[in-house]
């Protein structure tokens, strides 16, 4: 009985600090989101040319420009202004595009369909292509498949985005005819319509994420290859797959889940290149347009965006290590 | 069976070892180091390597496929593929060392100051936590859109996004050297926190320094180039391998040399540096070699 309301206790006390530490690591992402927010709202601050003159249009009169700029508060202190903007942002009001004159929140959601199809897939093709490949490198380290595998690592490394990409369309498109150049189709008009345009982009954008992945793997394989418990595991008479995967594996995966993490800033850097190259009318594609034509606020909106959605992943990330390590103190 | 496939070498038995023996050790590493001496003769010697005015235009003879006239071909206006690749080695690899020079100097000074002041550390360490929550090229992306297209800005905005991550590499290396018994020694004997950073610090954060330096060589190639190529990095009157990619992403479907040419020369060189960067790892730091 007094054992058991131990236990219980003990329990409690599990989940209270768990808790506990939850709330900690979503406390410790409001400053980071802070810096974000600051720099991102001194973009508009900073940037030459007055948004005044540019909303008023090439006719209108110093009044009409003076009045734009009282209605849009850009008379107000600096302070103010980030404070004023800042709540909006809260609110889910990113402002309104220049060149489109619609909310960049509207803009933002009309876009992040084909970007959230993109990096779901390449992150699906990197996962079960580059830890196997780690895996198996780690295993056979030192032998011709592992130096095979390093070697594709540093190639995916070196080669940028948009060189896969021209390469792969060349290789698949032009020479093979297998799937189609350029485009985009919704997943909602049907899988077999939506795989063939998103096969190549995934493997463009997934190339140096598996390279990274693989990469991670092996090293935090051998790490954990070379421990007591992997000697203890195979004399036990286990198999090698049951060693690898169910003892070696299992404990190398809070590095490799890291990298992953912080992975996917590389990811939304190739989504920018990888929507340019084959059209697809995501986020990335979005970022450059708003880039060439100088539109601030939508710049603003999706810099947040991307920004908050890789903090948001990480701050996942680190809350799901108290699940797959028990050894982490919180 | 795993952890003794690389022998630890300390760095001082690789500084007494034979050239000849540094070969056989890091046969990928010096091939990395060849061909960038190659990519610097190339670009240091780019007027004499039979190129014409990288800019001179011929409409007539545009769209020339490679060939003995142009050995790389020509682009929509005339101009000659050949020399515009040739000159933008000079812009890759001055983007390249100038942001690793840059980012590991102010990352350097960031991180030393940070690991030896508790209040500025606080300070510039949320700082810092908050540009690398921007991804790197979205980032010098956002940073380029604020200035005009100059290769002075897009060294600027890359090193900016570069910083963050030097900083923290410094800090922590600045962090763990603190408790070391030599800098209590030090701090014991009564030597001053300026000295002790300056004298004992320092000089230990150079090998992981140098080593982070040929990487972000390496990545500022490859954003320059991305940067170049979304059109928002280096103006178009300069002959950079992004910019002449740009220009031919229209025409691949019927000129794809415009595209695979220069996009060969950066990768080779991307590669170079990075095999470089490996190769320095394992050399001055096993540890680290062992781990990666």
């Amino acid at each position: 009985m007094f054992a058991l309301v131990l236990r219980n206790l003990k329990t409690e006390q599990r989940v209270a600090l768990l808790f506990a530490y939850i709330v900690r690591r979503i406390l410790a992402t409001i400053p980071v989101m802070g810096v974000v927010a600051i720099f991102v709202f001194s973009l508009l601050y900073l940037s030459p040319g007055d948004p005044a003159a540019v909303i008023a249009g090439d006719h209108a009169s110093a009044q009409d420009v003076e009045r734009i700029r009282e209605q849009l508060g850009l008379n107000e202190p600096f302070l103010t202004r980030f404070g004023t903007w800042l709540w909006n942002v809260i609110r889910g009001d990113l402002g309104t595009s220049i060149f489109a004159s619609l909310p960049v929140s509207h803009m933002i959601l009309q876009r992040v369909e084909p970007t959230i199809a993109l990096t779901v897939c390449s992150m699906l093709v990197t996962l079960a292509v580059a830890i196997p490949m780690g895996v198996i490198a780690a295993w056979n380290a030192g032998t011709w498949i592992d130096r095979l595998v390093m070697a594709f690592a540093v190639f995916g490394f070196s080669f940028p985005t948009f060189v896969i990409a021209y390469l792969l369309i060349f290789a698949l498109s032009m020479w093979a005819n297998l799937l189609p150049v350029q485009g985009y189709v919704s997943i909602t008009r049907g899988l077999w319509e939506f795989l063939p345009h998103v096969i190549m982009p995934s493997l463009t954008l997934g190339i140096v994420f598996i390279a990274l992945i693989a990469r991670m793997t092996r090293a935090s394989m051998l790490e954990v290859l070379s421990q007591d418990y992997i000697r203890t595991a195979q004399s036990k008479g286990l198999s090698t797959v049951q060693v690898l995967l169910g003892h070696a594996l299992k404990n190398a995966s809070v590095p490799i889940v890291t990298t992953i993490g912080l992975g996917i800033a590389l990811l939304i850097s190739g989504v920018v290149v990888t929507e340019t190259v084959f059209a697809i009318p995501g986020l990335g594609r979005l970022t450059v347009d708003a880039i060439l034509t100088r539109d601030y606020p939508v710049i603003q909106g999706v810099v947040l965006v991307f920004s908050a959605s890789y903090v948001l992943v990480n701050l996942v990330i680190d809350i799901s290590y108290t699940f797959l390590d028990p050894r982490i103190r919180y | 069976m795993t952890a003794t496939i690389y022998d630890e070498a300390p760095a001082a038995v690789l500084a007494r070892a034979s050239l000849r023996e540094v070969v056989r050790r890091h046969p990928t590493a010096i091939a990395g180091t060849v061909l960038l001496l190659f990519m610097v003769a190339i670009a240091i010697l780019a007027p004499y390597l039979g190129t014409i005015d990288p800019q001179a235009i011929y409409p007539i003879r545009r769209l020339r496929p490679p060939g003995a006239d142009h050995w790389f071909g020509t682009d929509s206006i005339g101009r000659d593929i050949y020399s515009r690749v040739i000159f933008g080695t000079r812009v890759s690899l001055a983007v390249g060392l100038s942001v690793a020079l840059l980012s590991t100097a102010a990352g350097l000074v960031i991180g030393l100051v940070s690991g030896f002041n508790r209040l500025v550390d606080a300070v510039l360490m949320r700082v810092m936590d908050g540009l690398m929550a921007i991804p790197p090229i979205l980032l010098a992306i956002a940073l380029m859109a604020l200035t005009k297209a100059s290769i002075e800005n897009v060294i600027l905005a890359i090193t900016v996004a570069e910083v963050p991550r030097v900083s923290r590499l410094v800090r922590s290396v600045v962090l763990s050297l603190r408790e070391q018994p030599f800098v209590e020694a030090a701090r014991a004997a009564g030597t001053r926190s300026g000295r002790i950073l300056v004298r004992h610090i320092l000089p230990n954060t150079l090998t992981p320094l140098i080593v982070q330096a040929t990487y972000i060589c390496a990545s500022a190639i490859i954003i320059e180039a991305i940067l170049s190529f979304l059109g928002a990095g280096t103006p178009p009157n300069i002959p950079s391998w992004g910019n002449i990619i740009a220009e031919g992403r229209t025409l691949f479907l019927v000129a794809a040399y415009l595209i695979l040419i220069p996009g060969i020369f950066l990768s080779i060189t991307v590669l170079a540096v990075n095999l470089m960067g490996d190769g320095l790892r394992d050399a001055l730091d096993p540890r680290l070699a062992r781990r990666m």
